[in-house]
C-alpha cells in the first residue's frame, strides 16, 4: 500500500524485513494457525455467565465472512475501517478482516466522547465503523453530519437499535451473510486479496493522546507489529497454551500487540471480559497465565487485599502478617534463584499452603507466569509485594511510537526503579541533554498525514526521539526519570528530575501530592500535601487530636514524620549517580490540599507545577529564604461552587541531605 | 428514531372499580384501560390509590364493587397466584427480594411459575430437571445480560447498594415473561444516573419483548418522557387520562398538584 509514501516522506522498508516468512501478515498468520492449530481455542468472550469460545479455524471463518462482507459493501484497498467498543471477539475479526483486504483498521478508544471521535474518524478518513453497541452507535450517529467520508455504520449487539431505520446501519452478522453470498460470486477473490498484503504495508493506525494539540495517528506496519511481536515472545518463551485476558482498551498499542498480535503469532487464546465491571471476576475464573497492568490497577488490587485483610479475624490477620514479613523479606529473591536458607525456605513453603496460595487464587493469580506493568512508575512496595508473593512482575517501557516496548527487565534483573533492558534489535541512546533516542525494528512508518510530527520524532540520522529523559546504568538498564522537557537543573548545572522525585515522596503512604520547585534556583525545594486518611490515622494512633486538615498539615508531628521522607528520599538519591545533587533541601506541607476545582491538577490528578508555582509565588520565595514561616492567602473554590479566602502561616523545614558517597560523581550539564 | 410503537387492543379493562378498607374509600369508580404494548403512567399526589390500583390490578386486593377484564375473561376476583400464572408481574414500592440470595437465585425464582419439573426430580438434579434448570438458567442470564448487572450476579442482594436492588428487582419479575408488568416506583429514591439507567431498561423491556408496562412515578420529567398515556388520580378518583402533554395541560390535574385555593 503507498500510504508510507505519499502521506509522509517515510520510505518504506525493504519487504523482507521478516525474514522470507510468508506469514508476514495478521491475515496470512490467522489462515495459518487455522491449519496447523485449527481446533485449538482462539479467543473467548464470556456471555450469558459461560466462556464461549471460537476455535481458530471457527476465527478463520468468521472473519474471512466479515471480510467478503465488507469487499461486497464496496470496502477497498487503503479504505480505513473505524474499530470502537470494549474488546469483544467480533472487533478483533473486523480488525483482521479490514487487514485481509489491504484496509487499515483504526481502533478509537470506547471511553471517548462524540467530539474527540469526530477528530480521530474525520483525520483518518474512517469510510466504514465498527461499532459494539447501542451507546457506540449513537455516538457515531451524533458527528455523522461531519464525516462526509463516512458511508456505514456496522453494529454487532443489536439491542435498541431496531427502530434505527433511516441510518446506514447493518448488523455485523448480516455483513457476514452478505459476505457468504458474495464469495460465491466471487470464488478466490479474498485469497487474492491476502496474497497481495506485505509486511511493509500499514497494519494499524493508533492514535496517541498527545498531552498538548490533537491526537496523532500512529501508523504501524506489518513487519514492526509482527517482529516486536515475535522478540517479546522469544524473550519471554510465550507458548499456545498461554492463557490472556484482553480487558485494555483495543485502542491502545498494548492491547494490540498482547491481546491481537502476539496470540497470532504464539497461537495462545485471548479472552474477553463479560463487562468492564466484571474484569476482577473473570480474571480470577479465567487465571491467566500473561498478564498486563498498569500500576493503577496492581495498586488497587493491593488496596483490596490490605482493606479485606483488615476485617478478617484475629488470627488471620497474625498469619497474614507474619507470613508477609517473611515473604517481602525472601520472597523476591526466591523469585530471583538468589541463595536463601533452607529454614527461610522451609517457612515459605508453608507460607505457601497458608497465605500466598489461596491469595494469589483469590486474585486470579495463581498461574501468572509473566505480568508486566508500565504506563508510570510503580511504588517500590507494590512491585516488591507481587513478587514476594511469587508473581513474576515486571516493568517494560516503550511507547506506541516503538510499536510498544524497547525494555524488558530480563527474569532475574528484576528491580522497582528500572524498566529493564533493551529487546532484541533495538537501540538505546541517551541524548545530551538526557532525552532517550533509540532504533527499533519496531519504530513507526510514520503519523498519519503529519509529515511534521514525523519529522520531528523520526530524525535524519535515524535515532527516534523518545520525549522521555533517562539514563542507562551500569548493568544497561534503562531509568526512565521524567518527561524530557521537565527535566530542569539547578543553578549550578545539576541534573534536576521533578517527577522522579515527586513520585519518591508519593511512596510514602502519608505523602499524597508533592511539588518540586528547582531550575534556576540553588538547592530543591518541595510542597507537600499530606494525605488526610493516612496521615489522619497516624496521629489518631499517636494520640495526636487535630480539629481539621489544616491543623493536621500544621502540627510539628506531621512535619516530622515527613521530614524523615524527605530525608529517606535523599538517601536513595545520594545512590542514584545522575540525580544525586537533587536532594531535598527545604520543604513545606501544604495548608490545603491540591484540587482540580482550583485548577492546581488537572482531570486526572496531574500536578500543574507551573500554575501551583504562580498561586504559592511568596510561599516559593520563602523556600528560597532563611525564613522559617512563609504567610499566604489562597482563594478556594468550596464543594458548592462558593468561592472563599484561606489564610495561613506555613511553617518551613530543613531537610537532612546525605552525603554523596565518593564514587558518585553528580552529572553535571554542560551549560 | 422514534419507535415505530405498535400499541395494540385492549389488555386489561378495569370497570367502575371501587375499593374500601373499612370506611375509608381507597377507590371510587375508577375505570382504566391498559393497552397492549403502551407504557401508562398512574400518577397522583400522595393517598390517591395508585398502589391500591396495582394491588387491583394484579389481585392483591378485592374490590367491593367494579369488575377487572383481562385477555377477554372477566372476573371479580383473581388472586395473586392467578394474576402470576397469566402473565402479570410486578415490582414493589419498597424493594422485597430474599435478601440472603445472590441476584441469580433471586432472578431463577422468578421462572419457578415455569418450571415442570417437581421438586423431587428438582433435588435428583437429573435427566428432565436437569436439563429444565440449563434452559432456565440461560433465560435468567438473558436477563442479566439485558439489565447489565453480571457484575453482582454472585452477590447477596442484601448488599447491593438501593439502585441495584430495584434493578434486580425488575429482573425478577422480567423472568415470569410477563405479558403486563406492573411497576411501583421504580425510581424512587434514585439519583438521576440511576434513573436515566432504569427509564432505559424500562423502554428497552417495553421495545424489546414488547411488554406492556403499567408504572406508579412521582417524578414527573420521567412519566413525560417514556409514557404512552398518563392516568392521573386524586383522592380516590381518576381525574384525568390521556397523552402525557394532554394532561400536562388539564386544569384539574395542575390543581390536584399544584393545590387549589379554596373559596377563591
Amino acid at each position: 500500500m503507498a500510504l508510507a509514501e505519499t502521506e509522509t516522506a517515510i520510505k518504506p522498508r525493504p519487504r523482507a524485513a521478516v525474514g522470507q516468512d510468508v506469514r508476514d501478515t495478521f491475515p496470512k498468520l490467522l489462515l495459518e494457525n487455522a491449519r496447523v492449530r485449527g481446533q485449538r481455542p482462539a479467543i473467548r468472550e464470556k456471555d450469558y455467565g459461560i466462556w464461549q469460545s471460537w476455535s481458530w479455524a471457527e476465527v478463520a471463518r468468521e472473519t474471512q465472512d466479515f471480510a467478503l462482507g465488507l469487499a461486497a459493501l464496496g470496502f477497498k484497498r487503503g479504505d480505513k475501517l473505524g474499530v470502537i467498543g470494549d474488546n469483544r471477539p467480533r472487533l478483533y475479526w473486523a480488525i483482521t478482516a479490514a487487514q485481509c483486504l489491504g484496509g487499515v483498521p483504526v481502533p478509537v478508544y470506547q471511553d471517548a466522547v462524540a467530539a474527540e471521535m469526530e477528530y480521530v474518524l474525520d483525520h483518518a478518513e474512517v469510510r466504514f465503523v465498527v461499532a459494539e453497541n447501542q451507546e457506540q452507535v449513537d455516538k457515531v450517529l451524533s458527528v455523522r453530519e461531519r464525516l462526509p467520508r463516512l458511508e456505514g455504520i456496522i453494529y454487532c449487539d443489536p439491542r435498541g437499535l431496531r427502530h434505527y431505520d433511516q441510518a446506514p446501519l447493518t448488523r455485523f452478522t448480516d455483513v457476514q451473510e452478505k459476505g457468504r453470498a458474495f464469495a460465491k460470486d466471487h470464488p478466490g477473490y479474498l485469497e487474492a486479496e491476502i496474497a497481495q498484503g506485505g509486511g511493509a504495508d500499514v497494519a494499524i493506525i493508533l492514535y496517541t493522546s498527545g498531552t498538548t494539540g490533537q491526537p496523532k495517528g500512529v501508523m504501524l506496519t506489518f513487519d514492526n507489529i509482527i517482529l516486536m511481536a515475535r522478540s517479546g515472545i522469544e524473550f519471554e518463551g510465550l507458548r499456545q497454551d498461554d492463557e490472556v485476558l484482553a480487558y485494555l482498551p483495543m485502542a491502545w498499542v498494548g492491547d494490540n500487540v498482547f491481546s491481537f498480535a502476539q496470540s497470532y503469532c504464539a497461537g495462545f487464546c485471548v479472552s474477553c471480559p463479560e463487562s468492564g465491571a466484571t474484569v476482577m471476576t473473570d480474571l480470577r475464573e479465567l487465571g491467566p497465565t500473561y498478564f498486563f497492568a498498569p500500576p493503577r490497577i496492581w495498586e488497587n488490587i493491593l488496596t483490596q487485599v490490605m482493606i479485606r485483610m483488615e476485617d478478617a479475624g484475629a488470627l488471620k490477620r497474625w498469619l497474614f502478617r507474619s507470613f508477609m514479613s517473611l515473604a517481602r523479606r525472601i520472597g523476591g529473591k526466591i523469585l530471583d534463584g538468589e541463595p536463601v536458607s533452607i529454614r527461610d525456605r522451609l517457612i515459605y513453603s508453608i507460607g505457601r499452603v497458608l497465605i500466598y496460595g489461596p491469595l494469589k487464587n483469590t486474585l486470579g493469580f495463581s498461574r501468572i507466569r509473566i505480568a508486566y506493568t508500565a504506563g508510570e512508575a510503580i511504588g517500590p512496595d507494590i512491585f516488591n509485594f507481587y513478587r514476594s508473593l511469587g508473581i513474576n512482575i515486571k516493568q517494560l517501557y516503550g511507547m506506541t511510537e516503538c510499536s510498544v516496548f524497547l525494555c524488558i527487565q530480563p527474569d532475574r534483573e528484576v528491580r522497582a526503579d528500572t524498566v529493564g533492558t533493551p529487546v532484541a534489535g533495538v537501540e538505546l541512546k541517551i541524548a545530551e541533554d538526557g532525552e532517550v533516542l533509540y532504533k527499533s525494528p519496531g519504530v513507526f512508518a510514520g503519523y498519519f498525514k503529519n509529515p511534521q510530527a514525523t519529522a520531528e520524532t523520526k530524525r535524519p540520522d535515524g535515532w527516534v526521539h523518545s520525549g522521555d529523559a533517562g539514563f542507562l546504568d551500569d548493568a544497561h538498564h534503562l531509568h526512565i526519570i521524567d518527561r524530557a522537557k521537565d527535566v530542569g537543573k539547578l543553578e549550578n548545572g545539576t541534573l534536576f528530575a521533578p517527577k522522579f522525585l515527586e513520585n519518591k515522596l508519593k511512596f510514602f503512604p502519608y505523602i499524597r501530592e508533592a511539588v518540586a520547585f528547582a531550575p534556576g534556583r540553588p538547592y530543591v525545594t518541595v510542597f507537600i500535601n499530606i494525605d488526610a486518611e493516612a496521615a489522619g490515622d497516624w496521629a489518631e494512633r499517636h494520640g495526636i487530636t487535630y480539629g481539621g486538615y489544616q491543623e493536621l498539615a500544621s502540627l510539628d508531628p506531621v512535619y516530622d514524620l515527613v521530614a524523615g521522607c524527605v530525608e529517606q528520599v535523599n538517601r536513595d538519591l545520594a545512590q542514584e549517580p545522575h540525580l544525586a545533587g537533587s536532594q531535598i533541601h527545604r520543604f513545606l506541607i501544604l495548608h490545603k490540599e491540591l484540587d482540580a476545582d482550583d485548577g492546581e491538577l488537572t482531570r486526572t490528578r496531574k500536578v500543574r507545577r507551573r500554575f501551583i508555582g504562580e498561586r504559592f509565588r511568596p510561599l516559593i520565595d520563602a523556600l528560597y529564604s532563611s525564613r522559617e514561616r512563609a504567610e499566604i492567602a489562597t482563594e478556594v473554590t468550596f464543594e458548592d461552587g462558593r468561592k472563599g479566602t484561606i489564610k495561613a502561616e506555613l511553617k518551613i523545614r530543613d531537610a537532612a541531605t546525605a552525603p554523596i558517597p565518593a564514587t558518585v560523581e553528580p552529572l553535571r550539564r554542560a551549560s | 428514531m422514534t419507535p415505530a410503537k405498535r400499541i395494540g387492543e385492549v389488555l386489561l379493562h378495569a370497570d367502575d372499580i371501587s375499593l374500601s378498607f373499612g370506611g375509608v374509600r381507597a377507590l371510587t369508580d375508577i375505570s382504566l384501560e391498559i393497552r397492549e404494548h403502551e407504557i401508562l403512567a398512574i400518577i397522583g399526589p400522595n393517598g390517591a390509590g395508585k398502589t391500591s390500583m396495582l394491588n387491583v390490578i394484579n389481585g392483591f386486593y378485592h374490590p367491593q364493587e367494579g369488575t377487572i377484564t383481562y385477555k377477554g375473561a372477566t372476573r371479580r376476583r383473581m388472586r395473586p397466584h392467578q394474576a402470576a400464572e397469566q402473565g402479570i408481574a410486578r415490582t414493589f414500592q419498597n424493594v422485597a427480594l430474599f435478601r440472603g440470595m445472590t441476584t441469580l437465585d433471586n432472578i431463577m425464582t422468578g421462572r419457578l411459575l415455569r418450571m415442570r419439573s417437581n421438586f423431587l426430580w428438582q433435588a435428583v438434579y437429573y435427566g428432565t430437571a436437569l436439563k429444565e434448570e440449563l434452559e432456565h438458567r440461560e433465560h435468567a442470564e438473558r436477563i442479566i445480560d439485558f439489565l447489565e448487572i453480571e457484575a453482582i450476579r454472585k452477590t447477596p442482594v442484601g448488599q447491593l447498594p438501593y439502585g441495584l436492588q430495584k434493578r434486580v428487582e425488575l429482573g425478577r419479575a422480567l423472568a415470569m415473561e410477563p405479558e403486563l408488568l406492573l411497576l411501583d416506583e421504580p425510581m424512587a429514591g434514585m439519583n438521576v444516573e440511576e434513573k436515566e439507567d432504569m427509564c432505559r431498561f424500562i423502554l428497552d423491556v417495553n421495545d424489546e419483548f414488547g411488554t406492556t408496562i403499567a408504572l406508579i412515578e412521582h417524578d414527573m420529567g420521567v412519566v413525560m418522557d417514556i409514557s404512552d398515556r398518563v392516568a392521573v388520580l386524586d383522592y380516590g378518583r381518576k381525574i384525568a387520562d390521556g397523552p402525557p402533554d394532554a394532561v400536562r395541560a388539564n386544569q384539574d390535574v395542575i390543581d390536584a398538584y399544584l393545590g387549589v385555593a379554596h373559596g377563591a
